[in-house]
């Protein structure tokens, strides 16, 4: 497809000349480098609660930001008004970072390479009302039917369509189209007089709503989220204290995502802010620990045809077999770095700034059977699914919430734990990674990340892992 | 973009509460809000970013009967207002009835009588060279206090200017403009192999209203320094101190306990707990929305109904949830005016100025009475869960031995049950003061089990 045929040149009228004038007045104070990040979303979400489909929501919110680069100084501005004089009145904003003679741009512009990891068969706008509610409500009957201890069922089924285009003053063109679909179910679980427990799963990607009809289904997840309830009945007081952990493949990935992955993003690396920074060549992690970020892979989560500056993603090795290859690259860091780009400069939208985020962040699978790692450990805890987790890029520190745990007695599981959190140091943890399993798998496609207040769709995976003394916050001593 | 357009945005929130009624709607509401930012970051003495722009969004909720359908838009134009209540109209096909749905009783509608003061003519007179130094002033006296402060993350200058209407087919219309400011400064602080960071900051409605940038910059400094070297802990059960900063997060729980639509679920411990013991008789907490020059204030909630002053514990047993219209139904009970909402889908339930009010001791006086304990400087992670009360951490603060500081501590967490903790609450800090609409003084806890190495 060329740019004439594109979402916005179509929909808005924007010409390549449009988008040069916009660019021209972006440096028209100086600046070495300028760009425009055009956005159209559009948004459904349906929700279920006691069984009555309560919420019922459709938006659209577009708008433009233009980005000037001087040196190491950025000037952005933005407008949510896509016409020419507010875009240009944007443009001029932005300009105001730099101090000197105008300078002039590319003329014309080169369509950047296009490649297609999602396609979408069924576009949201054209997807009946009907289809997403049937979708909640078969989630819901299917967690009710799952065990009479459950009382109270929610279920949201959310999809989004974005159109976005950037434009580079130095002459390059790029658009994409960017489908993502959840379903996620919540439920609680009680008995007798106990307090009741909490289940939540979810899934999806960047997928059509055939996904949720052939792949997994609203039952899947109905299930999976019951279960935990379920399963958390049972729940001892978890233990605290340094352990040996065993990690179950997929979602608790997010330990990587934590430990390794924000560590490792280029901005704070190139001020010098991060446990990782200057230690490219360095041995991070046990030499069974191999961790990839990889924005390509078809139609999931964290995946993009290119990046929220317009650059191709990539497959990047950041660990190689315990040594640090190489850290996440936004345009200005790789700039100030010497690097080239990674795909991974990132945004929330376009009222914000891109910086180096992660996509897909897995480690990859080692050789070691699944039940020999968990046979290997006398007393221990095996994770089965975390909530979220948070990290002190400086210090290195970072805690996960394990929400479905067991003891490991004799190399068997025995009695489930309550949700406790753990810590440790990213690169001191990764050098206790004693056992990497042979299967890698990737989550359901739920991951948020959060960075200096902006939230970006991603992905984690990885095969199970036992991890030689991190502290377990429990109660039980 | 032009500040002064509350009419402006009352007439077009009407104007949409008029489409709707002609689509058919028996009822219906919008809101318009417009604000404009602006962010300012200085790094090792460079600018490093500055950010500036002006954006605006519509919200509409229409309900035929007790269904409800909602859509939202960026396009103000009567063409795109008119598409929205078209898809909105269009949504409430397909949801079901609801016998709890629907808008406020009249007699809950209307505005706070005092002035508020949320709105300061000083953040938009501020020109932006001001605003970079005072980022430039805090940054550089986060990094002339001491030689160990060797890099920085930046000191941060931002305002925000905004308006929003209200207006609903029961004949509310209301609108207020407010502004507010902040500084903030992350130095990184290095010794040998040893490298923490911190931040500290300031936020206010009027520029006039923020701390000097110096002090700012010194106390970001102080805090970073202070973590420098620290040890984990030999796991054990411990005294725990929180201070004003991380003691914020437990009426962040305690929201979560109130909130009407966990109580209404049984989602929440105190479910069913109205005028039953919680918490120690230390213990009152207040959520106001009337204080004037605060952040949680506002005339009215987001549904137009008053605001007001509500006590949610007093002396430690509980006298009030936090409600929005549908939640108080399905309770039974009256809103408390905390109906919170984005642009879209039906409102929620927020909170105004969350406090937990003031004891009588100095925050050293509670250290000297641990004696041996752990006040908490820094908390990570979610580990709350407010189904069950159970409550782990990710910590980091300093060891107090004789009610003096013994050394920093990191990398251990603290866990317990919310319920105990809020029942062990020995004693309540005199330093209560708002940085947000959240705020505490400083809280001993009372033991806590500590897991470290």
């Amino acid at each position: 497809m060329q740019f004439r045929d594109s979402f916005f040149a179509s929909k808005f009228g924007i010409s390549e000349r449009d988008l040069e004038g916009w660019l021209s007045e972006a440096l028209s104070r100086g600046g070495g480098y300028a760009d425009l990040y055009f956005e159209y979303l559009a948004t459904t979400s349906i929700s279920i609660d006691e069984s009555i489909v309560k919420s019922a929501t459709q938006g659209v919110s577009m708008g433009v930001g233009v980005r000037v680069l001087a040196g190491e100084r950025t000037g952005y501005a933005y407008s949510d008004d896509l016409s020419p004089e507010r875009i240009r009145h944007a443009a001029r904003v932005a300009a105001c970072i730099a101090e000197g003679p105008s300078k002039t741009i590319k003329e014309g512009f080169l369509n950047g390479e296009r490649r297609e990891l999602y396609p979408v068969l069924t576009p949201p706008a054209d997807l009946p009302l009907e289809e997403r509610v049937s979708l909640v409500r078969r989630a819901d009957e299917a967690a009710r039917a799952y065990d009479p201890r459950v009382f109270m069922v929610q279920a949201v089924y959310a999809d989004t369509m974005k159109h976005v285009l950037v434009a580079t003053s130095d002459g390059r063109i790029n658009f994409d189209r960017q489908p993502m679909a959840r379903l996620n179910v919540l439920v609680l679980a009680r008995e007798g007089e106990n307090p009741p427990q909490r289940g939540y799963a979810g899934g999806g990607g960047r997928v059509g709503f055939e996904f949720f009809l052939n792949e997994k289904t609203p039952e899947y997840f109905a299930r999976e989220s019951a279960r935990q309830a379920i399963v958390q009945l049972d729940a001892v007081d978890a233990p605290a204290g340094e352990l040996t952990v065993v990690l179950a493949p997929g979602w608790p990935g997010v330990l990587l995502h934590e430990a390794v992955g924000h560590g490792l993003e280029a901005d704070f690396n190139r001020k010098g802010t991060s446990a990782y920074s200057n230690r490219v060549g360095q041995r991070v992690a046990s030499n069974l620990v191999t961790v990839v970020d990889d924005g390509t892979m078809h139609s999931r989560r964290g995946s993009l045809n290119m990046d929220d500056e317009g650059n191709l993603t990539h497959r990047n090795v950041l660990i190689e077999s315990g040594i640090l290859r190489g850290y996440l690259q936004d345009r200005l860091s790789g700039a100030i770095m010497g690097a080239t780009p990674t795909g991974n400069g990132r945004r929330e939208s376009y009222q914000h700034v891109p910086m180096p985020r992660m996509t897909n962040t897995f480690m990859l699978a080692g050789e070691s059977d699944p039940e020999e790692i968990v046979r290997s450990v006398k007393n221990g805890l095996y994770c089965a699914t975390f909530g979220g987790g948070q990290v002190d890029i400086t210090s290195g520190n970072f805690v996960f919430d394990a929400t479905e745990s067991y003891l490991i007695e004799d190399g068997k599981l025995t009695r489930p734990v309550r949700g406790a959190t753990l810590i440790g140091n990213g690169p001191e943890a990764m050098q206790r990674v004693t056992m990497v399993g042979n299967d890698l798998a990737l989550d359901e496609g739920i991951g948020i990340c959060g960075k200096d207040g902006q939230s970006v769709p991603v992905g984690v995976g990885i095969p199970t892992v036992r991890l030689d003394g991190i502290t377990v916050g429990g109660t039980a001593r | 973009m032009n500040w002064h357009e509350g009419p402006h945005l009352e007439r077009l929130a009407g104007r949409v509460v008029s489409l709707a009624r002609e689509a058919g709607a028996t009822d219906s509401e919008c809101t318009i809000s417009e604000g404009s930012e602006f962010s300012a970051t200085v790094r090792m003495g460079e600018v490093e970013q500055v950010k500036e722009a002006g954006s605006r969004g519509a919200g509409v909720r229409v309900l035929f009967g007790q269904r409800t359908g909602s859509s939202y838009t960026s396009d103000l134009t009567d063409d795109g207002l008119r598409a929205m209540v078209s898809q909105a109209v269009n949504l409430a096909r397909i949801t079901t009835e609801d016998p709890f749905a629907g808008l406020p009783e009249a007699a809950d509608f209307g505005a706070v009588s005092h002035a508020l003061d949320l709105y300061h003519g000083d953040v938009e007179a501020l020109d932006a060279a001001s605003k970079v130094e005072m980022a430039r002033l805090a940054e550089k006296a986060a990094l002339t206090l001491d030689p160990r402060v060797s890099n920085s993350e930046g000191g941060s200058f931002g305002s925000y200017l905004g308006a929003s209407a209200f207006a609903n087919s029961r004949g509310f219309l209301g609108s207020y403009r407010a502004s507010n400011c902040s500084l903030s400064v992350v130095p990184v602080v290095k010794d040998g192999d040893a490298m923490e960071r911190d931040y500290w900051y300031s936020t206010a409605r009027s520029a006039a209203g923020l701390e000097a940038p110096e002090l700012i910059g010194r106390r970001a400094a102080e805090r970073a320094l202070r973590r420098l070297n620290a040890r984990s802990l030999s796991t054990r059960k411990a005294p725990v101190i929180f201070e004003p900063r991380v003691a914020r997060s437990l009426l962040s729980h305690v929201f979560e306990l109130l909130h009407g639509e966990s109580v209404y679920r049984r989602a929440s411990i105190w479910a069913g707990k109205l005028g039953e013991r919680v918490a120690g008789n230390e213990v009152t907490i207040i959520d106001d929305s009337t204080m004037p020059g605060l952040f949680g204030s506002s005339p009215f909630d987001d549904e137009g109904v008053t605001s007001r002053r509500n006590v949610l514990i007093d002396r430690g047993v509980l006298k009030s949830y936090l409600l929005n219209t549908y939640t108080a139904r399905k309770l039974g009970l009256r809103s408390t005016g905390s109906a919170s909402r984005g642009l879209t889908g039906n409102a929620g339930i927020g909170h105004g100025n969350l406090y937990l009010a003031s004891g009588a001791l100095k925050p050293e006086e509670l250290l000297r009475r641990m004696g041996t304990g752990l006040f908490v400087t820094e908390l990570m992670g979610h580990g709350f869960n407010a189904v069950t009360g159970d409550y782990s951490r990710g910590a980091a603060g300093l060891w107090i031995e004789n009610g003096e500081i013994a050394y920093p501590v990191s990398k251990v967490t603290i866990a317990g049950n919310l319920k105990e903790m809020l029942n062990q609450v020995a004693a309540i800090g005199d330093d209560l003061e708002f940085r947000g609409s959240v705020a505490a003084p400083t809280v001993a806890i009372g033991e806590m089990t500590i897991s470290g190495q």
